[in-house]
């Protein structure tokens, strides 16, 4: 009997059973993994198929037109196109000081550590809020509140084309300042990851040679963590640009083209939520055609972004 | 004569140039801390002030009523919970077999050769993609085309739609948390002959067993809170399912619930969207919480 249990170990091949299973799960494995492939081929494939009708109809006309009249089977995107990059960008001007300071003060020993991280985790709790939520605060909460603010805007600046509507309810600006607090967290917690990965012995060199703090962030901390910052910067436009329903909820849903951003506008993305559901014939294919443009912009932008985060990291041995 | 070569003394001035220049910028980044953190502040008090008075048993029981039926009382959320753990629940049971296992062939498998290579970047791709898209492509690809047994509008299509956004996360952390995994762990259990199969189901799976779930249960709840891809794949319903069938049939969920009830020009409506978000983000931010806590005890 003592002889029994040895000859397990001496087999020259594994068990058929043993040999199938981990064939079988190295395959299974490798058939997950090209899904995702399959997935994201299938999203393009799909969304651009459905768009052809319109795209052969319509041409580039569409990105330059706004007319929007499923009665007469005239569509342009233009004032969507428009809202998605005027509302994202704006957002991005005032997130990035905001996102980056905030990122910069958490990583510093300007306060305790206890209460730094407590910062960052609210910041980071901010973006498990749903959009849904930020949208429903919108209107009822914020939107009335900076109303009186925008009207300061529209008497003293109202001689520009940017605010050059009287401000009357949901509109661009207050989309634009719900995605400030939508991508906020992504570029502060995205710039803290890059700065806390800064080596210590830069600062001190720094230091050493007589900087201040902030020379030293300006010209040595920050062009050090550049790459993993203008990553995060990137990867927030892009969801500032596919960002649906909060913009939805606030951007006031108006396809007359304005320059003002205190006038209602609309999103490529507002334009899905709103009309998809109850599209039909040509309509649905000129907002697949919408689709894919904003499929392609984001596609763009998360590209650019691993592609300077590749580009731009300075590498520390 | 001591002071020969030094015009300046080198003490600390407080209120030289540089010192100056440097307080303004402290103050300032610690000026933008604070507003990073009050939107934050804000909406949890709204939410706790118009949704929190309002929770009772009732309100989280009852189906909601149509908009303009009962000028005072909406009816509740019932539902719309049961909806969006039903939802949640098909896209995790499709994201994360399909994750979990694509991540451990980028792990375990792959040599970081090309293949492995546009996995990875097709899958920060898919993250970025916004999700509205993905509502858009479960419409055209289930939805429209009835492929689901005749049925158009479900709640198997909103979950399938929300597995799209959930599959990038589920991934990342199953690569990443595998990464972490000594190699000398894995060289041990081949070296005492264990097969490939084995040796990530019983030794490398379980190590990183604790930063997997923590991912997954982070990318469940932000899908549990996504509206966009919900909106025309599984609608919404006022009724409680009553059985399996009803999957197949349009379903609501308390994001969807949020959206159209926000929209009603009656208070009623309005101030139900506030009691569901309420009981939404106190959830999410509940899961939240736990889960960050849990991995932080676990990495010490």
């Amino acid at each position: 009997m003592a002889i029994e249990s040895p000859k397990r170990f001496l087999l020259k091949r594994r068990p058929l059973l043993e040999r199938l299973s981990d064939k079988g799960f190295k395959h299974f494995c490798l058939l997950m993994a090209a899904s995702v492939s399959i997935i994201l081929f299938s999203i393009f494939i799909v969304v651009f198929f459905q768009s052809i009708e319109s795209f052969s109809r319509y041409g580039l006309r569409f990105l330059l037109t706004s007319a929007w009249n499923p009665v007469k089977d005239e569509y342009g995107a233009f004032t969507a196109i428009y809202g998605t990059l005027v509302t994202s960008i704006a957002s991005l001007i005032i997130a990035v000081p905001l996102g980056v300071g905030t990122a910069i003060f958490i990583t510093e020993n300007f306060i305790p550590a206890r209460l730094r991280e407590l910062i960052g985790l609210m910041v980071e709790l901010l973006a498990a809020i749903p959009s849904v939520v930020l949208g429903l605060w919108a209107i009822f909460v914020m939107e009335p509140f900076i109303r009186p603010l925008l009207r300061i805007l529209y008497v003293f600046f109202g001689w520009t084309p940017f605010f050059s509507t009287e401000p009357s309810g949901a509109g661009m600006a207050p989309a634009i300042l719900i995605l400030v607090v939508m991508i906020l967290p992504i570029i502060t917690s995205i710039s803290r990851d890059a700065l806390n990965q800064v080596p210590k012995k830069l600062r001190e060199a720094a230091y050493g040679i007589g900087a201040t703090r902030w020379s030293s962030i300006f010209n040595i901390i920050l062009p050090a963590a550049i790459s993993g910052i203008t990553g995060g910067i990137l990867l927030a436009l892009g969801r500032a640009m596919g960002e649906t329903m909060a913009v939805t909820m606030i951007i006031g849903n108006s396809n007359n083209f304005s320059w003002s951003i205190l006038s209602p506008g609309y999103t490529i993305s507002a334009m899905l939520a709103n009309q998809f559901g109850e599209a039909d014939g040509s309509q649905v294919s000129s907002l697949m055609y919408a689709a894919f443009v904003l499929m392609i912009l984001t596609l763009v932008v998360n590209i650019f972004a691993q592609w300077i985060v590749k580009k731009l990291s300075l590498k520390y041995n | 004569m001591t002071n020969l070569f030094l015009k300046e003394k080198l003490k600390f001035k407080p209120s030289s140039r540089r010192n100056l220049n440097d307080f303004s910028l402290t103050l300032l980044s610690a000026i933008f801390a604070i507003i990073a953190v009050l939107p934050l502040v804000f909406v949890l008090f709204y939410v706790v002030l118009k949704g929190g008075a309002q929770i009772n048993w009732e309100v989280l029981l009852l189906e909601p009523e149509p908009p303009g039926d009962d000028l005072i009382s909406a009816g509740g959320i019932g539902p719309a919970i049961v909806g969006t753990l039903i939802i949640t629940s098909i896209a995790s049971l499709i994201s994360i077999p399909i994750g979990i296992g694509g991540g451990i062939y980028l792990a375990e498998y792959s040599k970081g050769g090309l293949f492995a290579r546009f996995v990875r970047f097709g899958t920060n791709v898919l993250s970025g993609i916004p999700s509205i898209i993905a509502g858009v492509f479960i419409y055209a690809v289930v939805v429209s085309t009835k492929i689901l047994f005749g049925s158009m509008f479900s709640g198997i299509a909103g979950g399938m739609s929300l597995s799209i956004l959930m599959l990038p996360s589920v991934i990342k952390t199953t690569d990443e948390g595998l990464k972490l995994v000594p190699d000398e762990l894995r060289q041990g259990a081949l070296g005492i002959g264990a097969s490939m199969f084995t040796t990530i189901i019983r030794v490398t799976l379980p190590t990183a067993f604790r930063a997997i779930v923590t991912g997954i249960v982070l990318g469940l709840a932000r899908a549990a809170g996504e509206t966009a891809p919900l909106i025309f794949t599984a609608l919404f319903s006022r009724y409680y399912i009553t059985g399996f069938g009803d999957l197949f049939y349009e379903m609501g969920s308390l994001s969807v619930l949020i959206y159209n009830f926000a929209l009603e020009p009656y208070e009623a409506q309005n101030q139900l969207a506030w009691a569901a978000s309420f009981f939404l983000v106190i959830l999410l931010l509940a899961i939240n919480v736990i889960s960050r806590f849990l991995s932080k005890i676990s990495s010490r």
